[in-house]
């Protein structure tokens, strides 16, 4: 495999993809990922997109805030629509990579079995997950990555009662080709994810947090700050997984490095969401991630 | 026939899909329909017929794979039957809605709850208003036919095409057909090319959200919204009756077969009773109505109906105008009014000066035997009773066969 050298904003390619003046809330931590994550992926590809945030971003018939060939498929069916299209690729010939991008909605609950099928065929397609942990596009449900305690329409008052589901783990355990979890507040790092994915056959799964100012409960200028807070505090963390070996990048790798990490409620506290959360709670989550991470500075020193 | 084979139907429409060089199949399994997919398969696998299979994990998903693939310009097939079909209706409404050429085989079987792996009508029946043309075939040879013309109607309409046909009663038993030939088919069935289909090259939106009204796009040219799309989809598809006629006078020319694309009636010129169902019901009632006019000397004559949606309200009119009875048969119904099919005969017959009496049957639910005898005995009461039954009796539908 081709090792590309790293993104930085210099070597990130000047041309656009994405018409400006798009339908994405102020502050979209999904409009930073799409305006980076396409210059990665070129033009040479065919997007698979369920309802989501993204289908209403990418532009209201008959105009189109993007550049790219786009399926709008059904909720439940992302990864078996962007199956049929490989297979179409294939048939003619093409080498166009297919990339299914949906919300956490459409990959954790609806379109799971779909992707469970998929992932177990060993499709040859990308498919990003930009998860920003719950239903934002119809107005913020707790969906399955929902994190405990989290504020939203359908868990009002005390916060969602149940831990969110661990997606990346779920799709790790089909063997995928390539695993990666990016952020939309290091699009850099998504970018270099991307490049790879698109080197290697089979089905490359990248899951994204992505900050949503409405949906959390943040002004509009904390996107970033948000997603970068979520990762120096350990609650999410960037990984890939490759042959079946998990491995921190990026910035999470470079927290083995600092004696300690930022502590949770930094985080926390940034974002209405969390505002029922209690002191135990919170606790609770930090003893979780002071585990997690001890057991990676056993495994990554 | 020249080349006559013997085989199952579900061979038969295997051998269509084969025929029609279909690209790429998708399928889960489900009684009666799984012969078919195995079959496409194990073609695929020896090398006879050169498509992508793809074994999905759901009915949903073989459905979503073929929109996938149509939608960028390849040719896709799936079959199913009962809560199969049920279970990927979200996808059809999709396809006919995105104007996919997709051509499906459904074996019919009876819905569940209570399980039924027999035959009936209700899993086409509960989806006709999805926006897909019904075909209904009465024997193998019309299976294998059928849904080759299939693919040539929905290509050239752009609207997805079921092709029905009973469990068991066609699905598994073996008759002899004659298979088209290979050559003769590439001629009638040319390379699918979409104008539309997702490329780089062109990039293109589709299936976007639309709004209530019409909208003008970046060049200043005014495009429909959702309801101006849909009827198109209406127009289009009231249209495909000619189309449909059209393919299988060429059909005919071409394997000499065919000449009834539409409805296939059997005695009907002179009748003074007609009889009016679907599948492969329509060839048993001819043998009713051979010994109903022989032995009884009754004017009974049986109307098939092959082409069941968009339905072809003005064909059927005109032949039932005529008969002073017409008693529809059926194997499915709209539960808490009367047989759907009896419903849209009625409604056919509405705007014309002569309108039989009409009566409907329900019969067969769940694969519940259907005596030839039976069908004789209930054609000949209701024969001999019929000019003095008020007509709201006669409206609700009569129940043959029950045991209870």
């Amino acid at each position: 495999m081709k090792t590309n050298p790293r993104t930085t904003v210099l070597n990130l390619t000047e041309e656009e993809f994405v018409y400006p003046g798009n339908r994405a809330c102020s502050g979209c931590g999904l409009s930073i990922l799409y305006r980076v994550g396409v210059k990665a992926l070129g033009r040479d590809c065919i997007f698979v997109v369920p309802p989501s945030c993204l289908t209403v971003m990418q532009g209201l018939y008959p105009i189109a805030a993007t550049q790219m060939p786009v399926l709008n498929g059904t909720f439940a069916s992302t990864a078996a629509i962007a199956t049929g299209v490989k297979a179409a690729m294939r048939r003619l010939g093409r080498e166009t990579q297919v990339v299914a991008w949906a919300g956490d909605g459409g990959t954790s609950d609806i379109g799971i079995q779909a992707l469970s099928g998929a992932l177990e065929r060993g499709e040859d397609i990308i498919y990003i997950c930009y998860d920003n942990e719950a239903y934002m596009n119809t107005g913020v449900q707790r969906s399955g990555t929902t994190p405990q305690g989290s504020l939203t329409t359908t868990t009002p008052f005390s916060g969602k009662s149940e831990v969110g589901k661990d997606l990346p783990a779920i799709i790790a355990a089909h063997n995928p080709a390539y695993l990666a979890t990016c952020s939309a507040s290091y699009p850099l790092d998504f970018h270099d994810k991307l490049l790879k994915a698109k080197q290697i056959k089979g089905l490359k799964y990248l899951h994204v947090q992505t900050p949503c100012p409405p949906g959390w409960g943040i002004e509009e200028h904390m996107t970033v700050a948000l997603g970068r807070a979520a990762v120096e505090t350990g609650l999410f963390d960037l990984y890939e997984i490759e042959n079946g070996r998990m491995q921190l990048s990026g910035p999470s790798q470079q927290l083995l490095a600092r004696p300690a990490l930022r502590p949770v409620r930094e985080y926390l506290q940034l974002q209405t969401r969390f505002k029922a959360l209690g002191d135990e709670q919170a606790d609770a989550l930090q003893a979780q991630v002071d585990r997690r991470w001890a057991g990676y500075r056993d495994r990554f020193k | 026939m020249s080349n006559p084979i013997i085989e199952s139907g579900n061979v038969a429409a295997a051998m269509a899909v084969q025929l029609a060089r279909a690209e790429v199949i998708a399928a889960y399994p489900i009684t009666p329909q799984t012969p078919v997919t195995e079959k496409l398969s194990e073609l695929i696998a020896a090398g006879q017929m050169d498509a992508e299979y793809v074994a999905v994990e759901s009915e949903h998903s073989a459905m979503g794979v073929c929109i996938g693939a149509a939608s960028a310009g390849v040719r896709a097939f799936t079959a199913t039957s009962s809560n199969g079909l049920l279970y990927m209706s979200e996808q059809l409404h999709w396809a006919a809605g995105a104007r996919l050429p997709i051509v499906m085989c459904v074996v019919n079987r009876a819905i569940g709850a209570p399980w039924s792996v027999w035959n009936d009508h209700q899993d086409a029946i509960s989806q006709r208003d999805t926006g897909w043309i019904q075909i209904f075939a009465k024997d193998h040879q019309e299976i294998i036919d059928m849904t080759l013309m299939a693919f040539r109607l929905a290509e050239l309409v752009h609207i997805p095409v079921m092709v029905n046909y009973d469990g068991y009663y066609l699905s598994h038993t073996y008759m002899p057909f004659e298979p088209p030939d290979a050559e003769c088919v590439d001629a009638f069935l040319p390379a699918y090319a979409y104008k539309h289909a997702l490329t780089p090259e062109r990039p293109e939106s589709l299936n976007t959200v639309t709004l209530p009204d019409a909208r003008l796009d970046v060049d200043g040219i005014k495009r429909g919204g959702y309801m101006d799309i849909r009827h198109n989809l209406h127009e289009e598809m009231g249209k495909s009756i000619e189309v449909w006629e059209e393919i299988d006078q060429e059909f005919q020319s071409l394997f000499g077969r065919g000449g009834h694309p539409v409805i296939d009636p059997y005695r009907c010129e002179d009748a003074d009773v007609v009889i009016v169902a679907m599948g492969s019901m329509a060839n048993q009632f001819r043998v009713v109505v051979d010994r109903l006019r022989q032995d009884d000397g009754l004017k009974v004559g049986i109307l098939a109906l092959q082409m069941y949606r968009p339905f072809p309200s003005a064909i059927i009119a005109e032949v039932l105008q005529s008969a002073r009875h017409v008693m529809v048969y059926e194997k499915g119904l709209s539960y808490g009014n009367q047989g759907a099919l009896y419903g849209d005969i009625k409604s056919a017959l509405y705007p014309y000066p002569a309108r039989p009496r009409l009566h409907n049957f329900i019969v067969g639910l769940g694969g519940r035997a259907i005596p030839t005898e039976s069908l004789y005995q209930t054609m000949k009461t209701a024969c001999e009773q019929d000019l003095q039954t008020p007509s709201a009796q006669v409206d609700a539908p009569q129940w043959i066969g029950l045991q209870l």
